[in-house]
C-alpha cells in the first residue's frame, strides 16, 4: 500500500468528484481512482496530526469567482492555478467600475477577487465594501518592487486594500488605412472626425469616466472635471456626435477587428493587442488630455472564499506568472521584478511603455468622478438620447 | 366549510408567490420611486416627486419602446400568421408533429446566443458584404432600429406562432365546406370563417410578444450598439451604472402604468373584434 506511486492531479480528482455528484460513476470508482479510499483506510491506523496535510481540493475549496475586465488576462494562468490547487476560476467581466461598485453595493456578487481602478479605493473603503488585505498571506507581494505611483491608491487612511495589478492609458485607436495612412493624436481631432469622415464608424466607451473626460478634454477641460458648465459643453458635444457613432461599448475589439468601426477610445492594452494583429491600427494619446490609470486586485468584504481569494492574487501577481500575463493583455506592470523578466521587444514598446513626455497631459481618475451624481445622469442622459 | 379550507389550501402556493415575487417587489419600488439617490448611489427614502418630473429626460427610451415594441409585434404577426396557417391546415399530419418541434428548436440555445449571432450577420462581413457583391453598397445593418427589429422578430417568432396554431388547429373544416357549398370563394371563406376563429389565437400571441417587448433590453443592446435605447436599457443603466435606484423606480412605475393602460386598450379593441375576454388565453 505504501509504495502506491500513481497519485491523482487535482484538476482530474475535480473532474472525478463531478462525475460522482452527478452519479455518473459509483462511489467505490471515485474512492479508487481518486485514492480517497486508501487513503481513509491509511488516515484511521496513523496519528492525523504527525501526518502531512493532505493537498486536495479542500483546501481552499473547489472553486473562486474574479470579477475583472475584458480581454484582461492569460486564460492559461487560470488553468495553471485549477492545476495546482483544485479550484476553478469563474471570470466575470465588466465595462466599468461604476457597474462594479453598482452590484457590491446591491449586495451579494459572489465575487472573491474583483480589480476595481485606483480612483474607487476611497468610496469603496467609505462603503465598507472592500477587505482590508493581509499581507502575510501574500508572500509574492513586495511592496518596494512597486513603482509608488502606480501602487498608492490601494492603501486607504494607511491601510492596504489592493495590491497593483497594473497600468496603462486611455487614449484612441484609429484604423490608419481610411485616414490616408494618417494617425490622430488629439481629442479634438477624435471627436471632429468623427462628425465627419468618420461618421457612423467611432465607438466611445460605455463607460462615465472616459467618454465623458474625452469630451472634457476636446475642449480643453481636466478630464476629471464636475464643474457644471463645462459638463454642459461636454453633454452637448455628446448629444452632437451620438449621431456620427457607431456604437457605445467598452467591448470595441471585435467591431475593430472586422471593419465596422475605424476608431475608438481604446485602453493601451487593447490598443497593443489590435496593433499586433492588424498594424494599420494605431494607439495614440491625446496630447490635449486623457487618462493614467492603474488597476489593482482586491478583496470584497462580502467574498465567502477568502482562502481562494488569497492564493489567487497571490498566484497572479508571482513575477513569471505576472510576466505571462503582461505578454498576453499587453499592459505595463508597476512592478520591476515582473518588468526584469519581460522580452527587451516589450520593454521598449511605444504603446505598452510610452515615453513620459507622452505620459504628462494625462490625469489619474479623481474619487469624485465616482460618485457625482451629474456626471452619472449626464451619461445616463446621453446614452439614452 | 371543508371545501372552503381546501380551497384556501390549493391557493396558498400561489398566494405566497404573488405576495413575495410581485406585491412585496413592486411595492418596494413604488415606494423607492418617490425617494432621492443617496450621495454615493442607491437610494434614501423621502416624499419627492423629483423623480417623476425628471421623467422627460427619458423620453427617447420611452418613445423607441412604444415605437418598436408594436412594429416589432405586427412583423411578427404576419411572419407568423402564413407559418401557422401551413402548419395546421395545409401540412400533411404525418409531418406536423416533426415541424412543430422544429418551430421550438431554437429555444434550446440562450436568446443572448442566438442575439449574438446576429451581430455577425448584420454586422459588416455578413448580409452587408453579400449586398455589396451583387453590387447595393454602402448598407449598414448593425446598431440601427432595422437591426434591432430583426433580432426581435426573430427571437420571439415562436411565441406568437404557437398560439395561432392551436387556435386554426381547433378549426372545424366543415365550416369552411359549408361555404364552399353556399358558394363563398375560397378568398371569402377565409375572411369571414377562418380569421375571425383564429382571433383568439393572434390576440394571445400579440399579447405575449407585446408584453415581453415592453420589457426587452437584451436585444436592443446587442443589436443596437447602445444607440437604440429601450425602457428596460433605461432601467439596467440606472441600476447598474449611474446607481440612482430612486429614479430607475420612477421609471419602473411608469412603465408598468404605461403598459397596463396600453393592455387595457388592446382588450377593449379585441373586444370590438369579436372575440370574448376569455379567449384571451394568457388574461
Amino acid at each position: 500500500m505504501t509504495d502506491r506511486t500513481d497519485h491523482i492531479s487535482k484538476k482530474k480528482f475535480m473532474e472525478e468528484l463531478e462525475r460522482y455528484r452527478k452519479g455518473s460513476i459509483s462511489r467505490r470508482h471515485f474512492l479508487r481512482v481518486t485514492g480517497l479510499g486508501a487513503a481513509t483506510a491509511v488516515l484511521g491506523s496513523t496519528m492525523p496530526g504527525l501526518r502531512p496535510r493532505p493537498a486536495f481540493a479542500g483546501d481552499i475549496g473547489d472553486r473562486v469567482v474574479l470579477a475583472t475586465w475584458p480581454n484582461y488576462h492569460d486564460t492559461a494562468n487560470f488553468d495553471a492555478f485549477t492545476e495546482a490547487t483544485g479550484a476553478h476560476v469563474q471570470v466575470n467581466v465588466f465595462g466599468s467600475n461604476e457597474e462594479m461598485l453598482a452590484k457590491l453595493q446591491a449586495g451579494a456578487t459572489g465575487w472573491d477577487v474583483y480589480v476595481p481602478t485606483n480612483y474607487t479605493f476611497e468610496d469603496y473603503v467609505k462603503e465598507d465594501l472592500i477587505e482590508p488585505l493581509d499581507v502575510s498571506r501574500l508572500p509574492n507581494y513586495e511592496p518596494a518592487a512597486f513603482d509608488p505611483r502606480y501602487a498608492e491608491a490601494g492603501s486607504v487612511n494607511g491601510k492596504l486594500y489592493g495590491v497593483p495589478k497594473n497600468w496603462g492609458s486611455t487614449g484612441m485607436a484609429i484604423n490608419t488605412k481610411h485616414n490616408n495612412g494618417k494617425g490622430i493624436s488629439s481629442w479634438k481631432e477624435f471627436f471632429d472626425i468623427t462628425m465627419d469622415k468618420f461618421s457612423g464608424r467611432t465607438v466611445v466607451h460605455d463607460y462615465q469616466l472616459t467618454t465623458i473626460g474625452s469630451a472634457l478634454n476636446y475642449y480643453g477641460y481636466s478630464f476629471n472635471s464636475v464643474d457644471e458648465k463645462e459638463l454642459a459643453d461636454a453633454e452637448k458635444l455628446l448629444i452632437d456626435v451620438k449621431p456620427h457613432l457607431f456604437a457605445i461599448t467598452s467591448d470595441y475589439q471585435p467591431p475593430m477587428r472586422n471593419g465596422d468601426a475605424w476608431l475608438t477610445i481604446c485602453w493601451s492594452g487593447d490598443g497593443k493587442q489590435l496593433n499586433t494583429d492588424m498594424p494599420e491600427i494605431a494607439y495614440a494619446l491625446g496630447s490635449d488630455g486623457g487618462e493614467i490609470w492603474s488597476d489593482y486586485y482586491a478583496i470584497p468584504k462580502s467574498s465567502e472564499r477568502k482562502d481562494a481569494a488569497y492564493a489567487l492574487i497571490n498566484f497572479l501577481i508571482n513575477p513569471e506568472v505576472n510576466a505571462k500575463e503582461v505578454l498576453a493583455h499587453g499592459y505595463p506592470t508597476a512592478d520591476s521584478r515582473t518588468f526584469d523578466l519581460l522580452p527587451d521587444a516589450l520593454k521598449n514598446d511605444p504603446i505598452i511603455f510610452p515615453a513620459q513626455e507622452l505620459l504628462s497631459p494625462l490625469e489619474f481618475g479623481a474619487a469624485v468622478t465616482l460618485t457625482d451624481p451629474n456626471r452619472a445622469e449626464l451619461m445616463a442622459r446621453f446614452k439614452s438620447a | 366549510m371543508k371545501q372552503n379550507k381546501r380551497n384556501w389550501l390549493l391557493l396558498a402556493p400561489a398566494g405566497t408567490w404573488f405576495l413575495v415575487m410581485l406585491i412585496i417587489p413592486l411595492s418596494v419600488v413604488l415606494i423607492f420611486s418617490f425617494g432621492e439617490r443617496a450621495p454615493s448611489g442607491g437610494v434614501v427614502l423621502a416624499l419627492s416627486l423629483e423623480q417623476y418630473a425628471n421623467l422627460p429626460a427619458r423620453w427617447t427610451a420611452f418613445k423607441n419602446t412604444m415605437t418598436l415594441a408594436p412594429i416589432g409585434t405586427l412583423a411578427a404577426l404576419l411572419i407568423a400568421y402564413p407559418l401557422a396557417y401551413f402548419l395546421a391546415v395545409k401540412v400533411n399530419p404525418k409531418w406536423k408533429t416533426i415541424l412543430l418541434v422544429l418551430v421550438i428548436v431554437p429555444f434550446w440555445t440562450s436568446i443572448l446566443i442566438r442575439s449574438y449571432a446576429w451581430i455577425f450577420l448584420l454586422g459588416g462581413r455578413g448580409l452587408p458584404a453579400l449586398l455589396d457583391w451583387i453590387g447595393i453598397e454602402g448598407v449598414r445593418l448593425i446598431n440601427t432600429p432595422f437591426a434591432v427589429l430583426v433580432g426581435i422578430v426573430y427571437g420571439y417568432l415562436p411565441l406568437m406562432v404557437f398560439p395561432i396554431f392551436v387556435s386554426l388547429d381547433r378549426l372545424d373544416k366543415r365550416l369552411l365546406e359549408a361555404a364552399s357549398d353556399l358558394g363563398a370563394s375560397r378568398w371569402n371563406a377565409f375572411l369571414q370563417i377562418t380569421l375571425p376563429l383564429s382571433i383568439p389565437g393572434i390576440a394571445t400571441g400579440c399579447m405575449l410578444v407585446f408584453i415581453l417587448l415592453m420589457g426587452e433590453f437584451l436585444i436592443p443592446a446587442l443589436l443596437g450598439g447602445g444607440k437604440v435605447f429601450f425602457v428596460g436599457n433605461a432601467l439596467v443603466d440606472l441600476f447598474l451604472q449611474s446607481r440612482n435606484w430612486a429614479f430607475g423606480s420612477a421609471v419602473a412605475v411608469t412603465l408598468v402604468v404605461v403598459m397596463l393602460i396600453t393592455v387595457t386598450i388592446y382588450m377593449r379593441l379585441i373586444a370590438r373584434l369579436g372575440a370574448s375576454r376569455d379567449d384571451v388565453a394568457i388574461m
